[in-house]
């Protein structure tokens, strides 16, 4: 993997299900090239206070369905720039999941975890292994489809297109 | 082994017969980005070494968001939308033209047996067309502009049957609303839909849009009307399922009872009968959006407030899908109606839905609203509601002040 680092050790910062992609980032922020001004605003409607908290390399963890509604891509763009260096969620919906992997955010899923405000974990991205060492408890993600892990390993599909020109299965 | 309607067009595409669950790269018949997400495709385009677009004809971008462009920031994102699509000889659709989904259907950028590719997440609304149509982000549309393909799983598909008719007064909307509360946010998610059955097959194209519409809602890949009863302007060759495709899951409903239906705060699924939130007070009304913007939809409202004027206490805001339907709302008299009776029209475009301008309510307010979604802090402004109902719904409730049911001025 290029630009995606593989062994992540952070604290996990936990909301429930259903997180919308306007409360990801407001649509009125969302027409704009500055990546700055998308993260000064990430999750405000949900938690103000996030932003202030959010350290570089934290885990975003959340239930069912994170990132429903609206296709902008804005919403995964401003959790990377905020610091943000995974999100593990019970399911996603699948524009923001394509959306994540394609600028180079990788997303976890695992249906059945438990992970509580503030516990730290230790990822191996590469395996799918999350260890909540505040719980003592281990979890495997399910795996990416090929293409997905190939797009992630070269740290989204700018760079994927750079290198192959096309896509390949 | 029989096939859904998604698995017959995506074989149709890659050459093959396939079936749900099979990674495939297909060629696309089109695709299109909005000014939301436009700027960010353009950027990735270059990025990732394009040079020109897979097919000029086949390539549009529409500025309908923000549109006239609110601020200098936004005017400029416009301007670089401009300078790509007349470098690339590609189609521009200027402020006012209309609604991304509405203006690419109307100008026939996507036909039946289609597989179309758009920025935006209301993209399934062309399955009223019998199309494979998917919403994506600006990274993944930037690689089908320059490759002319997507990369896609070929969906599960869930079957969605209604028998029986909608009664009078009951519209495509309330139908939509009462099956995503139904289905759930997160009910369809990675999944096709068909609606199939009696309920879909009488509905126009402009209430099968709407129908097709609101598959996002339900977290869904694609969702596509069941060509029965579709009529076009042009012949085209319909795509029906077999008779022993493979659904994960059929819902079966009769909807001949169904009463109106009102989506509240602040989850599209949050759906239950008007006469659960009959009484509600109201500031504000909005008409307009991919959802329910059409002539039809103004049609009705004008139905409900022709010679009639709306509450004092009530503002309303009525946003023409596009300029096609603005000037047939000015032909056959709905647009005075509905100004007559003290509505606001402003630009054709996606307006006060995403919040960005053109009437963001205030703190406390109260909104009925005949778009698709009512996430906390849609339309701008956290601390409103909206509640989503059918066009007639908003008509009827800005009339009065407060939801009620617009069945009683229209049987």
């Amino acid at each position: 993997m290029s630009d995606v680092q593989t062994n992540i050790k952070a604290k996990a910062h936990v909301y429930g299900d259903h997180i919308d992609t306007d409360r990801i980032i407001p649509g009125k922020y969302t027409k704009t090239l500055d990546m700055t001004t998308l993260a000064n605003h990430v999750l405000e409607d949900l938690d103000p206070n996030f932003n202030k908290i959010v350290q570089q390399g934290d885990i975003l963890v959340a239930g069912i369905n994170f990132g429903c509604g609206s296709s902008r891509e804005q919403a995964p763009l401003a959790l990377k720039k905020s610091g943000v260096s995974v999100v593990i969620a019970k399911d996603f919906a699948r524009i923001f999941f394509r959306n994540a992997i394609n600028i180079g955010l990788p997303v976890l899923e695992i249906a059945d975890h438990n992970i509580q405000k503030g516990a730290e974990l230790n990822i191996d991205l590469k395996e799918g292994i999350v260890k909540d060492l505040t719980a003592r408890v281990t979890y495997t993600a399910t795996k990416l489809p090929d293409i997905m892990i190939n797009i992630l390993g070269e740290g989204g599909l700018v760079n994927y297109l750079t290198k192959y020109g096309d896509y390949s299965l | 082994m029989g096939q859904t309607i998604s698995e017959k067009i995506i074989s149709n595409h890659v050459g093959k017969k396939v079936y749900a669950g099979e990674l495939v790269v297909s060629e696309v018949d089109g695709c299109m980005a909005s000014d939301t997400t436009g700027p960010l495709t353009i950027k990735a385009f270059h990025e990732m070494g394009g040079k020109k677009v897979f097919n000029s004809d086949k390539c549009a971008l529409i500025i309908d968001h923000a549109a006239p462009s609110p601020n200098e920031r936004i005017a400029n994102l416009h301007k670089m939308m401009r300078d790509f699509a007349k470098e690339q000889g590609m189609r521009l659709f200027e402020i006012g033209e209309g609604i991304c989904h509405q203006v690419m259907v109307e100008n026939s950028y996507v036909k039946p047996g289609d597989i179309f590719i758009g920025a935006d997440s209301h993209t399934p609304t062309y399955g009223a067309l019998n199309a494979f149509a998917c919403g994506v982000g600006s990274t993944d549309l930037a690689a089908t502009m320059m490759t002319g393909k997507i990369w896609l799983k070929v969906p599960q598909t869930i079957q969605i049957n209604c028998s029986g008719k909608l009664q009078d007064g009951v519209t495509a909307k309330d139908l939509i609303l009462f099956l995503v509360g139904k289905v759930t946010v997160s009910g369809a998610t990675y999944q096709a839909i068909e609606f199939t059955g009696e309920a879909f097959e009488g509905l126009s194209l402009a209430s099968r849009m709407t129908i097709a519409n609101m598959s996002s809602e339900m977290g869904a890949k694609t969702g596509i009307v069941h060509p029965k009863g579709l009529e076009l302007d042009y012949d085209f060759e319909a795509i029906a399922p077999d008779a022993d495709a493979n659904y994960i899951k059929t819902f079966d409903f009769d909807v001949s009872g169904l009463e109106p239906q009102v989506s509240a705060p602040e989850s599209p699924d949050n759906v239950h009968n008007i006469s659960n939130y009959e009484g509600t007070k109201i500031n504000y009304a909005f008409i307009g959006t991919c959802c329910n913007g059409r002539l039809e939809d103004l049609d009705i409202a004008a139905e409900i407030l022709k010679g009639r004027k709306i509450h004092p206490d009530v503002r309303m805001v009525i946003a023409p899908a596009s300029q096609s339907v603005l000037l047939d709302a000015i032909s056959n008299g709905t647009m005075s109606a509905l100004i007559e009776a003290g509505a606001s029209l402003i630009t054709s475009g996606c307006g006060p839905c995403v919040g960005t301008h053109q009437g963001v309510p205030a703190d406390g307010e109260v909104v009925i609203s005949a778009a698709n979604r009512n996430f906390r802090g849609r339309m701008g402004n956290p601390n409103s509601n909206i509640y989503l109902g059918a066009p007639s719904t908003v008509a009827a409730s800005a009339l009065e002040g407060q939801i009620v049911n617009p069945k009683k001025y229209l049987v």
